[in-house]
């Protein structure tokens, strides 16, 4: 077995290499079921952190990924993923559709999500966290990951609707931090 | 309930030596940023073993070269850095999107927040992107780039070194890291370094001189062959 690469941080200057201009575009912007996930990062004194970079990965309306390892074998031109920095004030947005409900091993059900890595200065790797959306209330009672989560912490993973859309703000450390999960 | 899926298997876990705590004292930035909270358990399930596979028209023929701008040559050591990407299982990772970004040889990024007092050269931005081939080969041109100051404690330096991000074939393979070069006299003082705490993991990151790829009169050369995560268990062939 070889031995894996270490992470390290992306740093401060990650804008210099890792914005792409459709970056926030999981669909086009003239998909007429799109909408803007938004949200502010914020670190372990509340302030926003303006050298981050969010990026999402997630399944297509119907629950399809755009991926050869997806066995069900649709085929969908899904892109499924995102990517914007955050700007000056920690906010960032994307602009997607929401994903369609995808089966865990034993086939149960999961409720729509999209999987989020994090990156900024400071972080010397990535972090994993998953956005859910608080409209879906009864596949979120059912969703097996988020019952591991506990109940006093799931909020954090909840988008809350917004004027057509969706606020999903990120805490990295202290009061109200944003749950993180291990890949 | 559904029929359950013949999912394929999930892809190994660091057990821990490899990649660097988030909370890490010598690294003044992550007493802010660094989560305190325990991380939750993810299943790798399909959107975890699944992942953007965005390579095409993400690359250009110049964007592997970043010595040449349209206005002229770069400053500095011309160098090759040239490798493989593999996963732990020894796979070649094809066609997979590597992007890097670095300062300039002076030690000084193009970026609006960088204070260091070096030179700016008009004709290096310092970002390259590259595709795998389908043995997992890549190739860049570039400088080497200088060392810098960066205030975490009192004269402190970066080693030279280039930010390396690649994707791999899932969502678990998600990379971010940095290339060294061999034998630099900062890696004792760099906490960002030594934040991996197994010495063979560090020495992982850091590049080899490579004279047969140097190219004469041109060029010297480097290699960083770069692992990503292997699954746990030999996947089913595809039929
Ligand atoms: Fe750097």
């Amino acid at each position: 077995m070889l031995g894996l690469t270490p992470a390290q941080t992306v740093g401060p200057y990650l804008s210099i290499g890792l914005p792409w201009s459709d970056g926030p575009l999981v669909v086009p912007e003239t998909d007429p079921d799109a909408f803007w996930v938004r949200g502010v990062l914020r670190d372990g004194a509340g302030e926003p952190v303006p050298d981050g970079l969010i990026e999402t990965w997630q399944a297509d309306p119907d629950g399809c990924f755009a991926h050869p390892d997806d066995p069900r074998g649709r085929h969908t031109s899904f892109r499924g993923f995102g990517r914007c920095p955050t700007a000056d004030a920690g906010d960032w947005a994307i602009r997607t559709r929401k994903p369609g409900r995808v089966p865990d091993r034993e086939g149960v059900l999961q409720a729509p999500h999209i999987d989020v890595s994090v990156f900024a200065r400071g972080l010397l790797n990535r972090v994993v966290t998953r956005i859910y959306f608080a409209d879906e209330a009864e596949a979120n009672d059912a969703d097996p990951l988020l019952a591991t989560v506990p109940e006093h912490r799931r909020r954090t993973l909840l988008a809350e609707p917004t004027g057509g859309g969706y606020q999903f703000d990120i805490r990295l450390r202290g009061e109200h931090e944003t749950v993180f999960f291990a890949l | 309930m559904a029929e359950p899926l013949v999912v394929p298997s999930g892809y190994r876990r660091d057990d821990g030596t490899v990649h660097p705590p988030l909370d890490y004292a010598g690294y003044r930035s992550t007493a802010l940023r660094a989560p305190s909270e325990p991380l939750i358990l993810l299943p790798h399930n399909l959107t975890e073993l699944t992942g953007p596979l965005l390579g095409e028209g993400r690359v250009s023929s110049s964007s592997a070269d970043l010595s040449v701008q349209p206005g002229g040559e770069a400053l500095g050591q011309r160098i090759i850095v040239h490798g493989r990407v593999l996963d732990e299982n020894a796979r070649p990772v094809p066609h997979t999107l590597i992007e890097v970004w670095q300062a300039n040889a002076a030690g000084r990024y193009l970026h609006r927040v960088d204070r260091h007092d070096a030179p700016i050269d008009p004709n290096f931005t310092g970002v390259g992107r590259v595709l795998t081939d389908d043995q997992g080969n890549y190739r860049l041109v570039t400088i080497k780039p200088g060392a810098y100051p960066w205030g975490n404690h009192p004269n402190a330096w970066r080693p030279a070194h280039i930010h390396f991000s690649l994707f791999g074939r899932a969502f678990t393979q998600r990379l971010v890291t940095q290339m060294y070069f061999p034998d630099d006299p900062l890696f004792a003082y760099d906490p960002i370094f030594n934040s991996v705490r197994d010495e063979r993991a560090r020495r992982r990151m850091v590049s080899h001189f490579d004279m047969d790829a140097t190219v004469d009169s041109w060029a010297l050369a480097f290699r960083f062959d770069i692992v990503l995560r292997g699954r746990d268990a030999t996947p089913m062939e595809q039929p």
